[in-house]
């Protein structure tokens, strides 16, 4: 994973100034026009939010019960990631809306069950930066039920907006647009492995903190 | 053993309980002022919004559910007891069970009042026409919150800022509850009692119930130990 | 020490493509008009649209730059504690 590391930042790098080129020359979609184009930052932020949502659940339940102490830091920086990628996509998705819909919010099932994941997920940093000593079990526990109760949430909202209409955008571009493929595939890709290398980071910055506690620990043991 | 268990915990905070009946009265009290507020704040002209007193009577019953949550678990804290359950030779999932049966009675008996209080204000008729299927509303809502608040009430015992942290933590997470609770409530009181929508939400609350009770019965033990 | 470098290596080549995200060549030959756009009554659509790219940019760049800064802060102590107990302890 360490020697992976510098060419894959390279990677990255290079997919997200390559990404506006290819999405500037992909065709216009023809009821939606210049604004669809938020897809292809709107929808990726998303694949990544539930990437690090999974990433952050299972985690949990690892250092949960088995207790493993540096799983616990895949953890805290996946849900850390997931608020960040989850801020991404509400703050496009309502940009979209604002143009495509007239309004801000409209109660959307999707949107609306990653508000409610997105705040899942900041209780989760909140328990761990002002729960007090032994918070890290207490927000793995909130992680785990947070991410139980996802599929919950979305059938929930989603059966509670029925009455008014859905919009759901990407059914009809997959069919509608046969030139939007690569430039979302590489959005795609190019997220996830953003994704990838911010969880990296920040998991070695969770091992150093690890590393930096031990030692005062033991110094205060001499 | 398991069940004896949990009925030893339960009859030990009935008995605490019956007292002084200090949970229950306050937490009564302060469900009722709670439905005022929001009938306050909701009726105009003398009628509510549609669907509002179905909203009204969940709000009332997670705040209050909330308050109650954190009260019973704050007596076991101040007195140093749950130390003494966490060591005693049963097991820790039996506590859990016995402490969510408390909590489901005080819920239980919080609804009694509030329904009748909540149908007398808007429009009391519809309110019991179709009374096995708003006991099972009711009861599939109730459980789920329960059982969810129940755990983490206990895991949040010894950690700081609990008093804000229980609801920051449970609101989201309890969303399904009230959306199936609010949205089931509300079609048993439409004119004609829509008990197709009804049934439906009960059997999501009711597959809610089943995931998060098995969930919350396997983390207690993790959780509380050291 | 690593971390560091490659966080410096990062926000230079970001920095340096940005000139790339700058420059759209205007779509010519794959334009499909967009027939159902009264020309003046709705939104312009480009506002939204750049803000919500510069928001994404700014966001992994605000969580990069936390990640560095807290990064520093903890070899910084560490090497604090490294040299008390280099310095003549008992």
């Amino acid at each position: 994973m360490k020697k992976m590391f510098a060419p894959l930042l390279v990677i990255v790098a290079a997919m997200f100034a390559a990404a506006p080129i290819m999405i500037a020359q992909a065709p216009f979609e023809s009821t939606m026009g210049l604004i669809q184009k938020i897809f292809y930052y709107h929808v990726p932020s998303w694949m990544a939010m539930y990437s690090a949502i999974v990433v952050c659940g299972v985690a949990s339940a690892i250092y949960l019960f088995k207790g493993r102490a540096d799983v616990d830091c895949y953890a805290v920086s996946a849900a850390e990631l997931a608020v960040l990628f989850g801020l991404m996509g509400l703050v496009t998705g309502p940009l979209w809306g604002r143009k495509a819909w007239g309004v801000w919010w409209q109660w959307d099932a999707r949107l609306t069950s990653a508000l409610l994941l997105e705040l899942i997920f900041v209780a989760y940093l909140m328990v761990r930066k002002f729960g007090g000593p032994g918070s890290e079990k207490l927000a793995a526990a909130t992680a785990l039920f947070g991410t139980a109760t996802a599929p919950f949430v979305y059938k929930s909202v989603d059966i509670w907006r029925t009455v008014h209409p859905k919009t759901s955008v990407v059914p009809l571009l997959a069919s509608s647009m046969p030139g939007a493929g690569r430039p979302f595939a590489l959005s795609s890709i190019a997220f996830i492995l953003l994704f990838v290398v911010l969880l990296t980071l920040r998991v070695k910055l969770a091992r150093q903190q690890n590393t930096l506690d031990n030692l005062y620990l033991a110094q205060e043991d001499r | 053993m398991f069940l004896r268990t949990a009925l030893l915990v339960l009859r030990k905070d009935f008995a605490i309980e019956m007292k002084s009946l200090e949970v229950l009265l306050t937490t009564l009290f302060f469900a009722v002022s709670c439905v005022l507020v929001f009938a306050f704040a909701f009726v105009k002209d003398g009628r509510a919004p549609e669907d509002a007193a179905a909203g009204i009577l969940w709000i009332a019953i997670a705040f209050a559910g909330t308050l109650a949550l954190g009260r019973t678990f704050e007596r076991e804290r101040y007195s140093e007891t749950l130390r003494a359950l966490l060591l005693a030779p049963a097991p820790r999932a039996a506590l859990y069970v016995g402490k969510l049966l408390g909590m489901l009675a005080l819920l239980g008996v919080a609804e009694g009042l509030l329904v009748p209080l909540v149908a007398f204000l808007f429009q009391a008729s519809a309110w019991f026409s179709r009374p096995l299927l708003l006991l099972a509303v009711l009861a599939g809502g109730t459980v789920g919150f329960a059982a969810v608040g129940t755990l983490f009430a206990a895991m949040l015992v010894r950690a700081r800022s609990r008093d804000v942290l229980l609801p920051i933590l449970l609101y989201p997470i309890t969303i399904p509850v009230i959306i199936g609770g609010v949205r089931g409530t509300a079609a048993l009181l439409a004119s004609p009692a829509d008990e197709v929508t009804a049934t439906m939400w009960i059997g999501i609350l009711f597959a809610f119930d089943v995931v998060f009770v098995t969930l919350s019965l396997w983390t207690f033990e993790p959780l509380m130990t050291e | 020490m690593t971390v560091r470098r490659i966080v410096m290596a990062l926000w230079s080549i970001v920095l340096v493509s940005a000139p790339a995200l700058a420059f759209q060549p205007p779509p010519q030959s794959e334009f499909v008009p967009v027939t159902e756009l009264p020309a003046g009554d709705q939104l312009p659509a480009a506002p939204y649209l750049i803000a919500a790219y510069v928001f994404v940019w700014l966001a992994v760049m605000l969580y990069l730059w936390t990640i560095w800064r807290r990064l520093n802060k903890v070899e910084a102590d560490m090497r604090t504690l490294e040299q008390r107990q280099r310095s003549p302890s008992r």
